[in-house]
């Protein structure tokens, strides 16, 4: 599989992706639990610039013994890529929307050497 | 007690794609879409799109001819809050996740021509859009105001801005303009103030109003539109005030109910009562509702009627075959795993000749051109009909395309 240079390691962080552009696709790549994930950056909804919106974690209801809502929470164990068009929101660690996870991100495979890091297209 | 900030990058301030916003930046994607689908062949209306008029609000009230309200709406620390337009409760923008609410008011633009026609260029040229009809977003709950006497001095305010200052200036906006049907004497002198004014393809009836749209008081703003051969179009809206939908919770709820049950009602008046045959000249369009309530509808009214014409006696056919006269916008389509009923849908309503393309953007529900364009059951010719044709035949527009358009046919 052939590999092509996205960026430096350095150059990412876990707070935004990185937009890098590849044979005129973007792709976009973030630090995530330790590793680097990188997706097309184009929603499979209507095609929004998925990995430019906000990093937003999981929201939950809390609740009682009785099934009662006691307050909602954040996951932050669980982040998600918010396709700033409409709002569809996707898990970061596997690319699949919360929804429904037959939709999916572009995934690519990464390779980090020698200080920079690679995907394979 | 210490306040708790947003520790993550929850906040859309801190995000690099709002710091700069700008829409040709944010829409880019769509531009490929529209440049991988060759939309420079052919012209696309967009008959739902939005602006904030609140933006505007001191200079739409340079319009107004009433001095106390006019007065009322600027006062030092109230512009926008006067209680001249009634404020929603909902997190359209879902607590920030649709960036473009919060980075609107950052987009830096040129002094000339007006804000609003910049925005509207923007998105239009970045999506393929080549004219797109203007609707206000605050004032689709205008009519819910308490005072009848504040929605009309704002209609009339805002209509006479909007002609004035947005279409008079720009040749691909045009507008189906205000219309406060609770005061009906007024609606009856706001289409003859506004109906030959350039841009204006016909008139808007939104939301929710204090009379059924059937009411006899409203006949000759109906028999009015008809005299000037103006199309009259229902934009619908949620009330989360309404009762019917008090019990909901969620926004997403009020929302996804909200929309399609306003033009369910207005709709089942409108037919029952036999407007169509009251004025069979009179077009309607039935905007932002989705799609899937039209057959639904058409079944329920057809299976009851048949049982129960003595209760619409007007009719001389069924409820369908009425509707499926009428035209109505695409948004928000429901995309979603539904390919099959959606072509069922497409087929019930007459789409290649009776369905117009709509985005309703900057809104956060908005859709591109391609949720048309991509159908696999339409052919090229049904595309182009919905996606600009039929738009181009009901408001008897002159096309504008765009500049983008031109310039890459003249290149060839």
């Amino acid at each position: 599989m052939p590999e092509r240079l996205l960026c430096a390691v350095s150059d990412l962080s876990d707070k935004t992706a990185k937009i890098c552009e590849v044979d005129g696709v973007e792709i976009g790549v973030i630090r995530h639990k330790g590793d680097i994930v990188a997706y097309k950056n184009v929603c499979p909804h209507q095609g929004g610039p998925v990995c430019e919106g906000l990093k937003m974690p999981q929201v939950c209801v809390e609740l009682d013994d009785q099934q009662r809502a006691l307050r909602q929470t954040f996951n932050e164990d669980e982040l998600h890529f918010v396709c700033p068009w409409h709002g569809w929101e996707f898990k970061i660690a596997t690319g699949e929307a919360v929804g429904d996870p037959k939709y999916k991100m572009k995934r690519y495979n990464v390779v980090e050497r020698g200080g920079e890091v690679y995907v394979e297209v | 007690m210490s306040l708790t900030g947003n520790t993550m990058n929850y906040s859309s301030d801190n995000d690099p794609a709002i710091q700069e916003f700008n829409t040709s930046k944010l829409l880019k994607n769509a531009r490929k879409q529209a440049e991988d689908r060759n939309y420079k062949d052919f012209f696309i209306c967009d008959v739902d799109s939005h602006h904030y008029e609140t933006e505007a609000l001191p200079e739409i009230l340079q319009y107004m001819d009433d001095p106390v309200m006019r007065h009322l709406g600027l006062s030092a620390g109230n512009v926008g809050r006067a209680g001249l337009i009634p404020q929603a409760i909902g997190s359209q923008d879902m607590a920030g996740r649709v960036t473009r609410y919060a980075g609107r008011n950052k987009e830096i633009v040129p002094e000339e021509p007006h804000r609003d026609i910049t925005l509207a260029r923007r998105w239009m040229d970045a999506m393929g859009t080549d004219m797109a009809c203007l609707f206000p977003t605050p004032m689709l709950l205008l009519a819910t105001h308490p005072q009848v006497e504040v929605e009309v001095a704002m209609a009339r305010a805002y209509n006479r801005w909007l002609s004035e200052r947005i279409l008079e200036e720009d040749n691909r906006l045009v507008s189906m303009v205000y219309l406060p049907m609770n005061e009906p004497h007024e609606a009856e002198k706001m289409i003859d103030e506004f109906a030959e004014k350039k841009g204006v393809v016909g008139f808007l009836s939104t939301g929710y109003l204090k009379r059924p749209v059937h009411d006899s008081a409203n006949m000759r703003i109906y028999a009015k539109l008809e005299e000037h051969g103006m199309p009259l179009g229902f934009h619908a809206a949620y009330h989360w005030a309404d009762t019917s939908l008090a019990q909901l919770n969620k926004f997403i709820s009020v929302h996804a109910l909200g929309f399609s049950f306003c033009n369910i009602i207005h709709m089942t008046n409108w037919v029952m009562n036999g407007m169509p045959e009251r004025f069979p000249k009179l077009k309607t369009m039935w905007i932002e509702s989705g799609l899937a309530w039209v057959p639904f509808l058409m079944q329920r009214l057809d299976n009851e009627y048949m049982m129960r014409t003595s209760d619409a006696p007007l009719l001389k056919k069924k409820p369908s075959d009425y509707m499926r006269e009428m035209y109505y916008s695409t948004q928000p389509m429901e995309l979603v795993d539904n390919r099959e009923a959606l072509e069922v849908t497409f087929k019930m309503i007459n789409a290649e000749s009776q369905l117009l393309y709509s985005s309703d953007y900057p809104h956060w529900d908005m859709d591109l051109p391609s949720t048309i364009y991509d159908l696999p059951f339409l052919d090229e010719k049904a595309k182009r009909s919905i996606l600009g044709g039929n738009a181009q035949k009901l408001f008897n527009l002159d096309p504008v395309m765009s500049e983008w358009k031109l310039e890459a046919n003249a290149k060839g």
